[in-house]
């Protein structure tokens, strides 16, 4: 199947509105006979949920969490972005479009970019109608920080706990459609495939986590707001739960997945400092507007930091990067300080961290000023390491954050399955080889709230007169059936090897070989250890207890027989693509500077990968077209 | 480090729970409480039996998932932390801990230290939001917000849900978690127009739930991971009896 992004016709600062101007609606009598099945509950499902709701769709919303008010959207820490100019700093639609475009490195779709930022000042305008507490100036207008990759502040924020707030806000909204009716939720369960019918989505199969029962669920069009898969990695900034299982099974229903290899690495994360870590806690990108990153310019400093005076300190980002200093975006950061701990300058135990020090910020501002503006994030540091960071530097280093890589999806946000809709972290258009910060939580509430609503009437329109899609045929009995097959699968392995243990392996070979920094050998080595692992896993993963009632062992070896197939497709990926680009950085295309080396001539495109039972995946490229960009080479010096 | 824990096993709702214990070694004191339960799990799978069947997901004090009642506390010894950011330090080589679910009526066992929360998601449902549909909002800074408000609104917003204020307090009142709710919109100026049927509408579902009344011993807020304010339960009382007088008129 030809890709087709199906970008409106026009300037591209028109693009939108004709869009808006020329798509059909449905009309509001009509949209009581509609169903929509939204899957997650956080900012993208969520907003999606609730604004499809507020327009008299039938929607049913799932998600595994206890309550949407815990979707992982909640850990986003910094802020959102928009291109409000209440700085008076230049910033414009353009600017920010722009800022979005480079700082992905010319991998993503102009017309989606410019989209995001023309309606991200409609989101701070929603948000703050629905009680968002942004921080805000004395005189109670509200108030800016920068992030990495601009040069402009146009971050807004609630301390640092952004996400936590915006999602509370989509959550109530949500809750507010339940009340009158128009929403339902399923909340603790698990989506474990989708249903085709007549070559559209047009249901889902679901296991409630409780009960163990697989459910059948129907409707006109199915909405994925079910978020990135990093951890796949095992050690990441994710929660535990967050997987990449719906967009997988919808992958082998025919879902093309794009740029799956694209992982941001985050640069402020808390170092592993053991074999049984689970999790590495982010750090916000908001703490290098007033931290300096450093490590000791003598290899082995034995002093502590404190001690060591200015001159003995390596101001590594600064030093190579004046312009952007601190505030380089993330792929840059990760890469300068895993150069600095590859050549042996790291600091702690392992030797696999940087400092994080507001010395110079305290002096300058005093640690009020800094409390008011990072006080939880200093908090959750000391609660986790007991050290505090008042006194003496954060100990930082790079983890998997983000998927920049998703399903594929058209200007309509809808993949290639028709009326399978992907939104926010699900998908892939926006942040192109590397995400700005606090894009993530722009990107997931737009396409929620303000895109998806627009463009899924075009679909839906053809439906007014389809009547309920019935779940009592072939195409449901089929999809049942597989998954009851695989939970049986699972529960028949009965071997010895602990489904974490598995994970961790699984994270150890995708962190050498297809994270940071990635070379042909290598990934060959990946590909062949991961089909050996999954050999393994199937062979003897641990699973006990049975499927009738919860099983947490159980759902984590569901995700994790995903992650193994998943695994092989970043590989794959990461192998075709023979350039550098943002996150994709391939130690065989780069400067002697050590900078990421573009080929614009064989790599303008985004993959779009097609499975193919029992054989290799199938590339299909979609071509990117730059009309008011000249794609440069990314500096940030 | 060595540690005996004595952890609450129950199948479901309906049948009856019990204490059991199990001891580990050869942990380290930079592990979380959390880590140390997916350890334990990971020698119970081995062996190919049930797993301790827990809550959890950020694991970074945010998401309000993870649970626990440890040593007799809430999110265990440390003030105003989570169970996820409790760390082994916290604890002495050769302790025993034991590990109960939060208890209350209105929180119903789901397996072992897993509950059912929902009851409080109910409670955000009868009054718990501003009702402004999407597309409907002014320009953001069309309504300046003094920064002290806009900052006190965003304290009592800070409220992750995780119910540690119900397993802690002796009648399982959830009034800091529902008074929170109610100070962080009504301390808003978009919050006023909804005011008064919001906190009528959240404090009966409230008791409609089966939760406690207050009786002021001020617990939750000792344990409270966000230090939610007992002021938030004054301003709630005062919200709602001055709404019972307007709606008397």
């Amino acid at each position: 199947m030809a890709l087709n992004a199906k970008i409106p016709e026009g300037p591209l600062k028109d693009k939108w509105q004709n869009y808006l101007a020329k798509t059909r609606i449905v009309n509001p009598a009509n949209r009581k006979k509609l169903d929509v099945i939204v899957v997650g509950g956080g900012l993208s499902g969520g907003g999606a949920a609730a604004s499809l709701a507020e327009l008299g769709y039938n929607v049913k919303v799932f998600f595994f969490q206890d309550s949407a008010r815990r979707s992982h959207s909640v850990a986003a820490q910094g802020g959102v972005n928009a291109a409000k100019n209440y700085k008076n700093d230049g910033d414009n639609v353009y600017r920010m479009f722009y800022d979005t475009i480079k700082g992905g490195d010319f991998r993503s779709r102009e017309a989606n970019v410019y989209r995001m930022a023309e309606v991200s000042t409609n989101l701070i305008d929603q948000m703050v109608a629905q009680g968002v507490p942004f921080g805000r100036e004395y005189g109670g207008y509200l108030s800016n920080r920068s992030f990495g990759g601009v040069l402009v502040s146009r971050t807004f924020y609630a301390r640092g706990q952004t996400g936590q707030q915006l999602l509370l806000a989509t959550y109530q909204a949500m809750m507010k459609q339940i009340k009158v009716g128009k929403l339902t939720q399923y909340n603790r369960h698990e989506i474990l495939d989708l249903v085709i019918v007549d070559g559209k989505a047009r249901g889902v199969i679901a296991r409630d986590l409780i009960t163990g029962k697989i459910e059948r669920h129907s409707a006109h069009a199915v909405v994925f707001g079910t978020g990135g898969f990093g951890k796949i990695f095992y050690l990441s900034t994710l929660a535990m739960n967050s997987n990449g299982s719906a967009n997988w099974r919808a992958h082998k229903k025919g879902a093309y997945f794009a740029n799956p290899s694209w992982t941001q690495i985050h640069p402020t994360a808390l170092p592993q400092s053991g074999e049984h870590q689970s999790k590495l806690t982010l750090m916000s990108e908001s703490l290098r507007n007033d931290g300096r990153i450093w490590v000791p310019k003598n290899i082995d400093e034995k002093r502590a930091p404190g001690d060591i005076p200015d001159e003995d300190r390596d101001y590594y980002l600064e030093r190579r990067y004046p312009a952007f200093g601190n505030l380089v975006p993330r792929d840059v950061a990760s890469r300068a300080a895993k150069e600095r701990m590859d050549a042996g300058y790291g600091i702690g135990p392992l030797k696999n961290a940087v400092y994080l020090d507001f010395k110079t910020a305290i002096e300058r501002l005093g640690e009020d000023t800094i409390k008011e503006r990072y006080g939880n994030l200093f908090t959750m540091y000391e609660k986790i390491t007991a050290i505090n960071a008042y006194k003496e530097p954060m100990k930082i280093s790079p983890a998997a954050h983000f998927s920049m890589g998703g399903l594929w999806v058209d200007y309509e946000l809808q993949t290639t399955i028709p009326g399978l809709f992907a939104v926010g972290e699900a998908n892939f258009a926006d942040h192109g080889a590397n995400r700005l910060g606090a894009n993530s939580l722009l990107q997931a509430s737009v396409d929620g709230n303000f895109i998806l609503p627009n463009t899924i009437s075009n679909y839906l329109a053809d439906d007014i007169r389809t009547g309920k899609i019935p779940t009592d045929t072939p195409e449901f009995d089929e999809a049942e059936k597989s998954v009851k097959d695989q939970v049986a699968k699972l529960l028949a392995i009965k071997g010895t090897m602990p489904v974490d243990q598995i994970h961790r392996r699984l994270g150890k070979i995708m962190f050498k070989e297809v994270a940071m920094s990635r070379n042909e050998k290598g990934m060959i080595w990946a590909i062949e250890e991961i089909k050996k692992l999954r050999k393994e896993f199937w062979e003897n993963a641990a699973i006990p207890g049975n499927e009738n009632g919860p099983n947490s062992e159980l759902e984590k070896a569901g995700r994790l027989a995903d992650y193994l197939e998943i695994a092989e497709l970043m590989a794959v990926d990461a192998l075709d693509r023979k350039e550098s680009c943002g996150a994709h950085f391939r130690e065989d295309y780069q400067t002697p500077e050590g900078e990421a080396m573009r080929d614009d001539e064989n790599y303008m495109y985004s993959s779009a990968w097609e499975w193919q039972q029992g054989e290799d995946w199938k590339l299909h490229k979609e071509p990117l077209e730059f009309t008011e960009v000249k794609p440069t080479v990314r500096s940030y010096k | 480090m060595k540690l005996t824990l004595k952890i609450w096993r129950q199948e479901n709702a309906k049948t009856k729970g019990k204490l059991v214990t199990y001891k580990l070694s050869d942990l380290s004191p930079d592990t979380s409480f959390l880590e140390m339960l997916d350890v334990l799990n990971e020698q119970l799978a081995t062996k190919g039996e049930p797993v301790v069947e827990f809550d959890h997901d950020c694991r970074e004090g945010i998401c309000g998932q993870c649970s626990l009642v440890i040593n007799g506390k809430a999110h265990g010894p440390e003030e105003h932390y989570t169970t996820c950011q409790t760390h082994l330090r916290s604890f002495n080589d050769g302790d025993t801990i034991t590990i109960e679910p939060f208890r209350a009526n209105s929180f119903p066992v789901i397996r072992d230290l897993k509950v059912d929360r929902s009851a409080m998601d109910r409670i955000i449902q009868a009054g718990g939001y501003i009702s402004s549909f999407t597309g409907m909002a002014p320009e953001a800074n069309s309504m300046p917000i003094h920064h002290d408000i806009a900052e006190s609104a965003f304290d009592s917003a800070a409220c992750i849900g995780c119910g540690a204020c119900v397993a802690t307090c002796k009648n399982s009142s959830a009034a800091l978690f529902v008074s929170a709710k109610i100070g962080h919109l009504v301390k808003l100026p978009q919050g006023q127009v909804e005011r008064n049927e919001r906190v009528l509408w959240m404090v009966n579902a409230h008791d409609d739930e089966g939760f406690g009344s207050c009786t002021n011993i001020g617990a939750c807020a000792m344990v409270c991971p966000q230090e939610v304010q007992l002021l938030d339960i004054t301003r709630m009382n005062y919200e709602y009896n001055r709404a019972v007088c307007l709606s008397a008129d």
